[in-house]
């Protein structure tokens, strides 16, 4: 193992918790530039969730850091909420590409002012 | 019984409903027999309460029938009182006969069944008025019957000048009400009730409660009202354009009951005029100016409704006269005779105008003596009535008025003359009336073959002939029947009174002379010497009522148009729309700069929301003093 990640303890190897955060950090990052650099809505989608897992990883990482519950539980409520706007969102993606032959999202642009 | 004066409202109203919803599917002659039954029927309920009056067993009494705003103590009352009875029977009775004259007149009419609802409106309307018990009711009764006139003189909608006619009567009433309204409120203000008991009674134990200032402004702005709604100077000029309805309208209308309202509100607030001398002497001078002004119009008239409609005037300028020197018993003497002949003449007028189909140029009649002989001999009686002649009904009444007026005294003896004068015209004009229709060649249109009405009209009209002569006996200087039927409502006032019997003597003798010398010099001028309709130079400023219309126009209408046009095409077109529009342009155009944001490109929100989000996390650090 990498020393200056990880160090062992009397449970095993241990990662250090600022390590999570910079992993959630990437994570985040490479989500966000994905929704602004790509024009494919499965891709933004895809990026969108990538985001929310990284919030997700900073929820559990601080937890067990802090020995309490409340984010493991707000983790799983993102994770469902998350399930559930998939599903809803997969399927204006579908309905749009049926009627318009395109995902891309810069030719979606009824609403424009 | 209480449920009879209840009833005697109730009626025509059941008949307005009921004609309301299904006029139109009963519609002809169903309709016209329903309004005349209910309203015949009120007549003959009037007649059997007011028995108890001839007897002088009663002397008025109220009936209540629910609390109507208990904030201002009001209620709905009726007041059952000889004075509301006489008038209640003249409406009952006289509108019962032009009910039964209207199903024959309306023969044929389109809207036939809606005739008859307005006509069943305007009795409810007017029994509301004259049965009130409180100032309260008697408006109500006063506004709906200014509706029902504007409904009815403007029945032919589709003529342009009956819908006029119909709007300036309204508009012009609306005056007049303003100042009653006025009025009211004063008295309000003054005794804290509306109630005619509470306040005659109030001014009965103590005089002083009320200063004669405020008693004179209370009184002439009743006389406002009173002048709109009765036709007076300088508000008259609403009812010769009212013959723009049909002619029963007329007759009912603007003959026999409503233009009689302001006369009976001037009579039934007579113990607050007695308060106010000046009133008094103001609302005698406008009776006998209206007297004259319109009598001297009625000469020049070529329309034989608008004779009709300024000798109307005229004679309500008597009735002014006669309340307004406190005669209140001649004054409503005068109005009861004058319901009779004044309703005949224009049946009468009617009937003429059915014969001649639709004519009402008295240039285009003559001759028509031997062709309608019913009407002929029955407007006959009611010219000689009019006229003043020893004994029909009108020589007693209009007498006793100028009997009153002369034993005034003082400046009164000048109205007295001018009364005088106008009864004289009064005879001229009408007889001029008479011999231009009926006498002399006839110069009808080809294709005219002038004919009698059905028995439906002729009937009302021999009726109404009957009380134009006898009608006058019911108050003889001998026999003031009328006086006494009438003195339980009048208790409290002290009435004037009439001369010695010697001066009433000469005075009837001098009147009946003026106005045989009226009637002799008409026909010296049109029988004699066959004078036909005259035209030009002082004929035609008569015949344009001295253009007091115009005068108006200039003065009020027009201004009050260009004020309206400022108000509406400046004032609120560019200064109330203007900011609002400019409002609305603001926030378009703010709306425009804005969705220039709205790109439609996903990914340039995504930016903005980033750039938003690492600004705020940003302004949480620095503030948190990260940095």
């Amino acid at each position: 193992m990498i020393p200056f990640i990880a160090q062992a303890s009397a449970d095993g190897l241990q990662v250090e918790p600022h390590w999570y955060m910079a992993l959630a950090a990437v994570l985040f990052t490479i989500g966000a530039a994905g929704l602004l650099l790509r024009r494919n809505a499965l891709v933004m989608f895809m990026s969108i969730e990538l985001m929310l897992n990284a919030v997700n990883l900073t929820f559990v990482a601080v937890d067990s850091g802090l020995g309490s519950l409340e984010g493991q539980i707000s983790v799983l409520f993102v994770m469902v909420v998350a399930a559930a706007e998939v599903t809803v969102g997969l399927a204006i993606i579908a309905a749009v590409f049926r009627r318009r032959a395109t995902a891309s999202v810069d030719e979606l642009s009824g609403l424009k002012g | 019984m209480d449920v009879l004066i209840f009833l005697i409202v109730a009626l025509p109203l059941a008949g307005f409903l009921g004609l309301l919803f299904f006029g139109e599917r009963i519609g002809e002659p169903g309709a016209g027999y329903i309004a005349s039954a209910t309203v015949g029927l009120s007549f003959v309920l009037a007649a059997i309460s007011a028995v108890d009056f001839f007897q002088g067993s009663e002397h008025g009494r109220t009936i209540e029938l629910f609390e109507w705003i208990p904030s201002l103590g009001l209620n709905a009352t009726f007041l059952w009182d000889p004075l509301s009875a006489m008038m209640t029977l003249v409406v009952t009775g006289v509108g019962a006969l032009i009910h039964i004259y209207s199903i024959g007149y309306m023969h044929g009419d389109p809207r036939y069944g809606r005739f008859f609802t307005y006509l069943n409106l305007f009795i409810t309307s007017m029994l509301l008025l004259v049965l009130g018990a409180n100032f309260g009711i008697l408006f109500v009764g006063w506004e709906l019957v200014g509706l029902s006139s504007y409904l009815l003189i403007s029945f032919w909608f589709e003529k342009p000048s009956a819908a006029a006619a119909g709007k300036k009567a309204f508009v012009v009433n609306r005056i007049g009400d303003f100042g009653f309204l006025i009025g009211l409120m004063l008295i309000f203000a003054k005794f804290g009730s509306l109630d005619f008991a509470h306040v005659f009674e109030a001014i009965h134990e103590n005089a002083a409660i009320i200063s004669v200032g405020t008693a004179t402004a209370i009184t002439l702005l009743l006389l406002v009202g009173a002048a709109g709604k009765s036709a007076q100077l300088p508000l008259y000029v609403w009812l010769p354009d009212a013959m723009e309805g049909p002619t029963p309208v007329s007759a009912l209308i603007h003959a026999a009951t409503m233009v009689t309202a302001g006369v009976y509100m001037v009579a039934r607030t007579g113990l607050l005029f007695e308060l106010a001398p000046v009133s008094q002497g103001v609302v005698a001078t406008v009776g006998a100016l209206t007297a004259l002004f319109a009598a001297t119009i009625a000469i020049g008239q070529r329309d034989i409704k608008r004779v009709l409609a300024y000798s109307t005037i005229s004679q309500l300028g008597y009735m002014f006269m006669g309340v307004g020197v406190l005669g209140l018993v001649g004054g409503v003497f005068h109005l009861v005779t004058h319901a009779f002949f004044k309703a005949l003449l224009f049946l009468g007028a009617g009937s003429v105008i059915h014969a001649m189909a639709g004519e009402q140029d008295m240039d285009k009649m003559g001759g028509l003596r031997k062709k309608i002989p019913v009407t002929y001999w029955t407007m006959f009686i009611a010219w000689l009535a009019i006229s003043g002649i020893f004994p029909l009904s009108g020589f007693w009444s209009k007498d006793e008025i100028l009997a009153i007026v002369f034993n005034r005294g003082g400046g009164y003896v000048v109205l007295w003359a001018i009364g005088l004068v106008t009864a004289g015209l009064t005879a001229f004009y009408m007889s001029r009336m008479m011999f231009l229709t009926f006498w002399g060649a006839p110069r009808w249109d080809e294709g005219v073959t002038p004919h009698e009405s059905p028995p439906s009209m002729t009937l009302p009209l021999v009726a109404l002939a009957g009380l134009s002569a006898v009608g006058g006996l019911i108050n003889t200087p001998w026999k003031p029947t009328l006086e006494h039927f009438l003195e339980p409502a009048f208790e409290l006032v002290h009435q004037s009174h009439l001369p010695a019997a010697g001066t009433q003597w000469v005075l009837a003798i001098v009147s009946v002379g003026v106005g045989i010398a009226g009637i002799l010099i008409a026909y010296r001028r049109y029988v004699t010497r066959d004078t036909q309709l005259e035209t030009g130079g002082r004929w035609d400023t008569l015949l344009a009522g001295y253009h007091v219309d115009d005068i108006y126009g200039r003065t009020i209408v027009a201004p009050g148009k260009a004020a309206a046009d400022t108000l509406a095409f400046t004032a609120d077109a560019k200064v109330v729309d203007g900011a609002v529009n400019g409002l609305g342009g603001l926030v378009k155009r703010a709306g425009a700069m804005l969705s220039k944001l709205q790109t439609g490109l996903v990914r340039s929100y995504g930016v903005g929301i980033l750039t938003g989000v690492v600004a705020v996390l940003v302004w949480l650090l620095v503030a948190g003093g990260a940095f």
